[in-house]
């Protein structure tokens, strides 16, 4: 079914993120007989790795790859199935209810109320932040939204354009802006030298991983985009009111490059914060320095009725996020009581092989591009919550007061509670105190996130059907 | 395990448990205050900070009004302005039914001697509140009434109790409470405290502590909702409360709207957790945008409900239990508690070294659930 123009008031299950998982997780569920809503923020189908795959205007295959086009099949299997998606859709709430879940939709400056009995929470996997000094500065954005640029317009970095971090992705996007045509100034690379050897001798499963040979292939193509410049150990940006020169250091020694653009990336992390709204557990993932919701082998959360799906339920790739969205719809299935256990396990074989398969070798890529203390931990006036202008030292000063966890330091100094609602600044707010504290980020904790999780207006807020406030339900002011 | 030892243990640790040990401090009494997550975690620190008298059960009147006093004074008292501002509280008047309300009241309030609810025409309302909606007949205001940030103001009274050397035990549960010879053992997660004196701070959960000593009381927990926008340009600098719907508005100093008035989230007291409830959501955001057209386009941030106790007559529980010594009530504030808790902290302290207090809390006797029940 393509993109639908009314919503029912209820389905069996509803999904939310268009990206490999759920459009996987739609498509399975569906020709199950199930009846299935996919909620997606974007126009199109894709989520950010297939991002724009069914209306790119980079229609050359070798500029974005093979990898990217692979999403393509995915789009066409969900637009060909009777799952209903539901494209520049927020879901910005959801709630418990007898029998399942109530969300909050807005589409076109609306919102409305639809019931599912089952969700599938398939948000991916967003950037980590990267705080450095002047990373606030206009001219300085994240390679991934230049990623966006790319597949979605077609543009290409200009002159004056320095790229500096670590990670997969990274070096995708360099390979995708060489295959464009475009180069960049120099590449400052964060990744700590030895690092390879080591996840080498601990991880030596790599060897087996489809990724070896992408990764190989996507190495050397990287480099055809410009200079790099290895074994980076700090950065800093620096500019009267945008971006004009990165300075950083190598081998103890300080330099400065010009620049007019500045991309940062650091890896990526899973976008927990539908998951921990809605109540998930979660843990901290050390190798990946990041919190990750807690789920077994089939996506199944601690809160009964919600399955998660993909790189939000943990990073582990595009391709094991679509076997994982396969797996997640079994999931559904059972709680559903369409099939039992057995059936689940055994329909289910082929998926988890396929999923194993692609997380072979993930721990080298875990251990490879763990981004280094001093460029997730800042310290003085680098800022950290960018929402509402919160320094290093204005949240060690909190702990010094008395705040424990990140919770207490939001309601002291309205960290977090901005716009991005702590999306931007979660992780380093909980290593900061941690490390102030001498203690773990298990232990400190993450922001505990509320509902909207997206901010959404009075209007919007106002065209949800309302509730006729009984005298009881409201507490009243004497007479 | 050898239990810490105080004059006085205090569960909850809450705006008014930490209230309770800094003016017991002041007093020269010893506590300990246990809490079972962290201070402030719920109503005290996430309420709407209003600090108000306007709109008050006549029984609270004269708590409330003392409480004023320290409030503007409150930086003397524990060394933080707790964000205190004042700019007067406004209850509007939105049709006759409300103007004949709070006229009514007007009059009453009088007959008793108090002048803070004083009533304004449309021109001085509108002259106060230029953003209203013009439909609005006038209302009732309390010029010394203000705001103050909840969770600083929580954690300013606990460092301040604490600087006095009381102790605070965060993280820790109270399993059991028993008499013990003349005062209590306390069982905790943490272990055993003994006190000469327990004080019953626990709001929402303060009912478990009552059961323990088998002094029933008809508490009933509840999570009232607040929204919060994204900053706004600066419009309104009274708080301004509703009369026939409910509604508390405000805008804070960073420029953020505060939406609230009493409407509940679905609550699980044992598990802490409350879910919103978007429907009565969508009509606090409806009523909103009648009272107030700058809001039209307001982008909502964040929506939350903090638990509380509320009590069927909607009064607090203040004084000492009715079944046994040694223990002493501070609870069931039923959504309005924050205002009380400088001078409620300070009149517990005075009952609990003298025995006695000069502040009428005869209304707030946990007898008087005993008494209905015994008529009905």
């Amino acid at each position: 079914m393509s993109a639908v123009d009314t919503l029912r008031a209820e389905y069996e299950l509803a999904i939310v993120g268009a990206g490999p998982a759920g459009m996987a997780a739609a498509t399975a569920a569906s020709a199950r007989g199930i009846s299935t809503v996919l909620f997606d923020e974007q126009a199109a189908p894709g989520g950010q790795i297939y991002r724009a795959v069914t209306t790119t205007p980079l229609q050359r295959r070798e500029i974005l790859g093979d990898d990217y086009w692979h999403g393509r099949t995915l789009a066409d299997a969900l637009l060909a199935s009777t799952a209903a998606y539901s494209p520049r859709s927020m879901v910005w709430a959801a709630t418990r209810i007898e029998n399942g879940f109530e969300l909050a939709v807005s589409r076109a400056g609306r919102a409305q109320l639809v019931r599912a009995a089952h969700l599938i929470v398939a948000t991916g996997a967003e950037e980590r932040p990267f705080p450095i000094p002047g990373w606030t500065l206009p001219g300085v954005m994240t390679a991934g939204a230049a990623q966006i640029l790319l597949k979605t317009a077609g543009v290409v970095p200009g002159s004056g354009t320095v790229v500096a971090g670590s990670g997969p992705l990274l070096y995708l996007v360099l390979a995708q802006f060489a295959a464009a045509g475009a180069s960049v100034d120099a590449v400052l690379d964060t990744t700590p030298p030895g690092r390879f050897r080591a996840a080498w001798r601990d991880a030596a499963g790599f060897a087996t991983s489809p990724y070896l040979g992408k990764g190989l292939a996507l190495l050397r193509r990287a480099r055809a985009a410009g200079r790099v410049v290895r074994g980076v150990e700090s950065l800093e940006a620096i500019g009267d009111g945008r971006v004009e020169r990165v300075r950083y250091r190598v081998g103890g020694t300080t330099h400065e490059i010009a620049c007019s653009s500045l991309l940062l990336h650091q890896g990526v992390v899973p976008n927990i914060n539908f998951a921990n709204a809605i109540g998930c557990a979660q843990h901290w993932d050390d190798a990946q320095a990041c919190f990750v919701p807690s789920v077994d082998a089939w996506g199944t959360s601690s809160v009964a009725g919600v399955t998660l799906a993909g790189d939000g339920a943990g990073i582990a790739g595009a391709r094991a996020a679509e076997a994982h969205g396969t797996i997640a719809a079994l999931n559904a299935a059972c709680a559903l009581g369409r099939i039992d256990r057995a059936q689940r396990d055994a329909a289910g074989t082929q998926a988890q092989a396929e999923r194993s398969r692609w997380l072979r070798g993930r721990r080298f890529l875990d251990l490879a591009y763990r981004p280094s203390p001093q460029f997730r931990v800042p310290s003085g006036t680098t800022l950290v919550c960018r929402c509402e202008e919160v320094t290093a030292q204005q949240v060690i000063d909190s702990v010094r007061l008395g705040c424990t966890g990140p919770n207490q330091m939001k309601s002291f100094l309205r960290c977090g509670m901005g716009p991005c609602q702590g999306r931007m600044c979660g992780l380093t707010v909980s290593e900061l105190i941690a490390q102030e504290r001498r203690s773990t980020p298990e232990e400190i904790g993450h922001y505990r996130l509320r509902f909207p999780i997206k901010p959404v207006t009075l209007g919007e807020l106002a065209s949800l059907p309302q509730t006729e406030a009984s005298e009881q339900a409201v507490v009243r002011l004497p007479r | 395990m050898t239990a810490l030892t105080a004059d006085v243990a205090i569960v909850g640790g809450g705006l008014h448990g930490c209230s309770t040990a800094l003016h017991l401090a002041r007093a020269g009494a010893t506590a300990i205050v246990v809490e079972k997550n962290h201070v402030g975690r719920h109503a005290s620190g996430v309420n709407a900070g209003g600090v108000r008298t306007l709109a008050r059960h006549e029984a609270e009147i004269p708590l409330a009004l003392e409480s004023l006093e320290i409030w503007h004074r409150i930086e003397e008292l524990v060394d933080d302005d707790c964000g205190f501002e004042s700019h007067g509280q406004i209850r509007v008047a939105e049709n006759d039914a409300d103007v004949a309300l709070l006229h009514e009241r007007q009059g009453r309030l009088r007959d008793l001697g108090y002048s803070h609810e004083r009533w304004i025409d449309p021109p001085e309302l509108f002259e106060r509140v230029p953003a209203l909606a013009r439909h609005c007949l006038g209302g009732l205001i309390a010029e010394r009434d203000g705001a103050a940030l909840p969770y600083r103001t929580t954690a300013a009274f606990r460092r301040k109790a604490e600087a006095l050397g009381q102790r605070v035990l965060e993280g820790t549960r109270v399993l059991d409470v028993a008499r013990e010879g003349q005062g209590w053992r306390i069982d905790t997660s943490a272990g055993p405290i003994s006190a000469g004196v327990l004080v019953n701070c626990a709001g929402a959960w303060a009912d478990r502590i009552c059961a323990q000593i088998g002094e029933p009381v008809p508490l009933e927990p509840v999570a009232l909702m607040m929204m919060v926008t994204l900053r706004m340009p600066a419009f309104l600098r009274p708080v301004v409360i509703g009369t026939g719907r409910p509604l508390s508005f405000k805008q804070t100093a960073e420029g953020t709207v505060l939406i609230g008035g009493g409407r509940r989230a679905r609550l699980d007291r044992d598990a802490e957790t409350t879910e919103l409830d978007f429907g009565e959501l969508a009509a606090s955001a409806a009523m909103v945008r009648e009272l107030f057209p700058v809001m039209h386009g307001a982008v909502v941030n964040r929506g939350w409900a903090g638990i509380e106790a509320r009590m069927p007559d909607d009064i607090p529980v203040i004084g000492p239990s009715s079944r046994a010594p040694h223990l002493f009530h501070q609870f069931g504030f039923s959504a309005h508690g924050f205002e009380l808790g400088p001078v409620v902290g300070r009149i517990v302290a005075e009952l609990v070294t003298s025995g006695r207090t000069t502040a009428p809390i005869a209304p707030f006797s946990i007898d008087r659930f005993d008494a209905g029940a015994a008529r009905g």
